[in-house]
This record gives C-alpha cells, structure tokens and sequence, in this order.
C-alpha cells in the first residue's frame, strides 16, 4: 500500500490491518513520492484517476502481488464528475482517494473516525476490484458500488459470503 | 442478473472508452467498445447488443445517424446517446428518433449508474413481459386439443379459421366433449388473447342470478346488493364471453341477450346508465337448438344471432383413433402435477378403454386415467386400475349365460354346495336352482 500524500502513520496501519484481515494477504506499508502534477487537470481541477492508476501500476515490485495507492486529491475519470477510487479489474494495480471521504466535503462536522471507516471500505473495495470481483447486490457487501459517501456508510469494510467464495476460487 | 446486459460504447476518445469501459467491466457487465460509428456498426451486424452508449459528434459518421441505422438494423437495442455539449434541440432530435436518453458529459457517477440499471430493468420487464404472453398462448393454446382423427382434425380446422374473425359461434357436443377447451382456443388465437376470456355457466344459476351476474348490478339493486358490482359482459370488454349451457336460459334471459348482442350494450340491474363493452360471443350446448327454435322453446332470431358458425365436437365413441393420444396426454399431464415419474399404461388397459362406450365423453376418460394414476402401483396403468372393474371387463367378454353359470358355482363354493342356502342367497327356488345346475353342468370338486 503506497500513501501519495501526508498520512499518519497511524491511519495507514489501520488500513493495512483492515486489508490483511479482509484478504489475509500480509500487507506493507511505503511512502510513495509521487509527483502528482502530470496528473492534475486544470480544466476540471482534478486529477486524472485513470493515469494515476496506470503510474501507481507501474511501481508494483515483484515482492508484491496488488498493490493500492492512497491520494488526498480530487480523483477523477474523463467520463465521470468524480470518482472515489479506480481500479484494474483482475489486475495489479488500485487507487482510492480520502478526498470526497471526508464529511467536511458536504458541510459536516469533521469526523476522523468516520474518514478511516469509508477510506478501509473504499481501499478494500478497489483491492477486490484487483482479485476479479465484480460489484455486489448485497447491501452490507463492501463490494456493493457506492457513488455516494452515504452509500458507503452504509455497507460493511467485509466481503459478503457469495464475494468471499468467488475470492477464494480465484485465489485458488 | 439472469443474463450478463451487453454494453457497447462508442466513442472516438480512447480515455472515455477506457473509463467507461472500465466502470462497467466493475458492474459485471458484457462490455465491449467501438472507435468510431462503422465499427461500431459492423459490431453490431456480427452480434446483438442490449444497450449502446454512443456519442453524438464522432468523425465520419455522427452520433445520430449511426442510431438511426442501428434502429434499422435491430430496434430492440436501446441507444443513450451521450454529448459533450448539451444541446435541447439534438436532445429532443435523439428522443424523438427514439434514443432511450441523452445525458452529457462528464456524468455524476449516480447518475450513469441509475441510467444503465433503468435500462437493464427495462430490457429485464420486456424479456419478462415476452415470455409471459408466449406462456399465456401456450396454456392456451390449440394444442390442447388432442387428436387426429378426421373429426377432431376438422374441428381444428374450424377453430383456425374462426379465430381470427369476430362472429358468434355456437359449439354443440355431448357433454364431456371439450366445449369450453374449444373456446379457449378460439379465444387464445384470436386478436382478443390479451383480453379476458370470461365464461359463464348458464345452467347453473337462476334467471335472476344470470341477470346480475351478466350485466351487473348497482349498490341496492336488491336484498344483498351492498356495493356496485362489473357483469360479466363488462368484464369481457376487448375480449370473449363464453356462454355455457345456452339451451337453459330463460325466454326473459333470451330477450335480453338478444338486446345486448344487438347493441353491444346494456344497463347494470338496478342501475340507469348505459354501458358499452366490446365482446365476442361463443356459446355452447349439449342440446338440439335447432329443435328448441321448432318447438318454440328457443327464441329463432338469438337462435341465429348465435349461430353464425357452428362448431361440432364428436363424442368420444366416434374418434376411437384419439383415445391412445388422449391417455397419453392426460398420464403426462397427471404425472406432471402429481411430481410422480411418468407411467404407461399396460396393453391390455388401453385395448380395453378403446372398446368402451364413454359416455361421459373424454372428461369420464380424463377422470379415469387420473383415478389410475391415483390407486395404482406408480409404474403402469393396469386394466384392475381402470374404474369399471373386472366384472364390466369379463362381461364385455363373456356371454350372459357364462356370467351365470360362474355366478351360481361362485356361491355353490361359498356355501359348500348346501342347495338351500345358496338358492336363498341366489333370491331362487331350489327347483330353479337345480335346474341351472343341471343347465350347466355344474359339479361339486372333491
């Protein structure tokens, strides 16, 4: 798991937690040094998610089988307004970002715990992504798509029992 | 999701086609992309799509024109078109040549989502929606007539061409016939199928019941009338009104079918408004109507009214040829709703339920096989199974004077030979009853 931004040790440890716990994959922190201009654009004052997502790709070292970057920023796709998180179906590579996460986005009261909540289910939901998983009809199924933070609120940071079974297939 | 919804995007820009490719890859959908509107075509032309995504200014050919061509070539296919800048005029342009919608560029993620789950409910209802009226023809369906004997064959005939147009028809036939079934199948071939198909039993209700249950009635019409009430005329409105048993309605009753036949409209029991409803009329009898009209008993002009084409069903007896058919058909049918495994039916069964009268026509045989199916050993019908029993067997066998002359050894045996008590039980003089045992030549066994 890269962190492209200023992160607490802390918050990143919860995650990685979370993930290892989700997928039972061992997971390791870094400190990615991404520079991030390339990837703004001005129009849309936002960032490109999928080229973002093709850099973080490109980083993957052999030791590790996925591997998930964390951004502050404003995420987006050409097609859509904005995006939480992308990621390569099947493939190696995911990008989640705490950005539209936080409740001070929508007027809300500041809530740290809350952010960490949404961020495990976005980063573990992108990560499934990453293993064949397709999006979910369970509600409480963090595989569910969400494209509100409400949403988001309300599924688990879990796989449902039909995503796990699919999961442990394709881990076979 | 029954069957993965197939996407196809269209778009010139390769990001777009990537994202989009992308987010609905995520939702589990089949989705596969075209550069420009002739590849996107010539997709289309080698497999069918549910839902193209199609952009509306592309090079060579726009956006527009490649869905006119696409509703050329399938119109099942739904088309969103999809635009950078919005524009009323090529929006209402896209709705009217029929695009599902039009959304622009860049989409809230929501939307976009609810966009393609809205189609794929839409392209869900249709295939529901299909299927359901391919079941209703089927249930309905001039396969349930079973037979191929040349009568049968030429009352298929006449149902076929009486289908399709709107006369009155009257079907006579013993009871048991199928009357109602050809009716059905009237109906469920007929432009009216999707309408109700409303049958009446005339012979079972009274004059003042047939009335209400015919034309309806209003709130307080009479003693128990507490809310307004559709007759059954209004109630076949699109579709078909099958009379049952038309012989037995009463000379009132036949003034006022005749009315409404006549005018297509009528007034609920106790009401004043005029009501129309747009039926077809098929009745059915077991009885000689043309004999009724002779004998005044039925009323010439509905007589005529009803009988614009008249259909009539054989008995049973007169189409012995249907009668394997129809066992097979009714122990699949009894095998199926009973969950049991499928039977046959022994030989010697079916020999013997070919040369048997069935009075009451293919419902006695109908009942026969269910009551088979019922009672015996769940591998094959045996002749024991079939209700008549051994004695109607052996009698259709054996001449009379055989059955006699088992009957009395039969109770010789059971009262061991003692002449008055068998003579007693036998309800005969000892003098008759030596005299048959002399007749016969009926000795005592050591």
């Amino acid at each position: 798991m890269v962190s492209c931004g200023p992160f607490e040790k802390d918050f990143l440890r919860k995650i990685g937690q979370a993930v290892d716990n989700e997928f039972r994959i061992p997971v390791v922190i870094e400190e990615g040094h991404m520079e991030l201009e390339p990837f703004y654009s001005p129009g849309r004052r936002q960032y490109d998610g999928n080229k973002l997502l093709q850099q973080v790709s490109s980083c993957t070292k052999s030791d590790y089988i996925k591997i998930a970057g964390i951004f502050r920023v404003d995420l987006f796709i050409p097609i859509l307004t904005y995006i939480f998180g992308q990621a390569m179906l099947g493939g190696d590579a995911a990008v989640a970002s705490v950005y539209r996460l936080r409740n001070e986005l929508y007027g809300m009261k500041k809530d740290d715990a809350l952010l960490l909540d949404r961020t495990i289910k976005e980063v573990v939901h992108e990560l499934g992504h990453t293993f064949g998983l397709i999006h979910c009809h369970v509600s409480s199924c963090v595989m569910r798509s969400s494209t509100y933070v409400e949403d988001i609120d309300q599924k688990t940071t879990h796989l449902c029992h039909r995503c796990r079974k699919t999961f442990e297939e394709e881990g076979k | 999701m029954a069957e993965k919804i197939s996407i196809l995007i269209v778009d010139d820009e390769e990001s777009v086609r990537d994202s989009l490719f992308n987010w609905f890859m995520e939702d589990g959908y089949d989705v596969e992309c075209a550069e420009n509107a002739k590849k996107a075509l010539l997709l289309l032309e080698s497999r069918e799509f549910d839902i193209v995504l199609a952009d509306i200014k592309m090079p060579g050919m726009d956006g527009m024109e490649m869905h006119r061509r696409i509703r050329a070539l399938n119109k099942e296919t739904i088309v969103i078109i999809m635009t950078a800048f919005a524009s009323v005029d090529t929006a209402v342009q896209a709705l009217k040549d029929g695009a599902y919608d039009y959304v622009t560029k860049p989409f809230d993620p929501d939307d976009l989502s609810h966009l393609i789950r809205n189609a794929a409910t839409h392209i869900a209802l249709k295939a529901e929606n299909e299927a359901l009226k391919r079941k209703v023809t089927t249930l309905e369906d001039i396969d349930d007539l079973i037979g191929n004997s040349e009568a049968i064959r030429k009352v298929l005939k006449q149902v076929e061409s009486v289908a399709q147009s709107n006369t009155s028809v009257i079907i006579t036939g013993e009871s048991g016939t199928g009357k109602e079934l050809v009716a059905r199948a009237i109906h469920s071939n007929s432009p009216r199928k999707y309408f109700p198909l409303i049958s009446v039993h005339c012979g079972a209700l009274t004059e003042s019941l047939l009335e209400s249950e015919l034309f309806g009635h209003e709130k307080g019409a009479f003693t128990g009338a507490t809310f307004n009430r559709k007759g059954r005329f209004e109630m076949a409105d699109g579709g078909t009104i099958f009379l049952d048993e038309i012989a037995t309605i009463s000379p009132k009753m036949q003034i006022e079918l005749l009315r409404v036949l006549e005018t297509k409209s009528f007034v609920r029991v106790g009401g004043n408004k005029e009501i129309s409803s747009d039926f077809r009329v098929i009745c059915a009898t077991n009885r000689d109507l043309r004999s009724m009209v002779k004998n005044g008993t039925f009323r010439e002009d509905l007589f005529y009214r009803l009988n614009v084409v008249n259909i009539t069903i054989p008995p049973l007896r007169e189409r012995i040829e249907d009668i394997p058919l129809l066992v097979n058909h009714f122990i699949s049918k009894y095998c199926t709703s009973m969950s049991r495994d499928m039977i046959t039916i022994e030989p010697a069964a079916m020999k013997h339920l070919e040369k048997f009268e069935f009075p009451g026509n293919v419902r006695e045989l109908e009942n026969m096989i269910e009551r088979a199916i019922v009672i015996g050993n769940g591998k094959e019908i045996k002749l024991k199974d079939l209700p008549m029993g051994k004695e109607a067997i052996s009698s259709s066998v054996e001449s009379l004077d055989e059955l006699e002359k088992r009957h009395i050894e039969q109770i010789l045996i059971k009262y061991q030979w003692n002449v008055s008590r068998s003579a007693k039980a036998l309800n005969v003089d000892r003098v008759t009853l030596y005299n048959k045992i002399r007749k016969y030549d009926l000795k005592q066994q050591e």
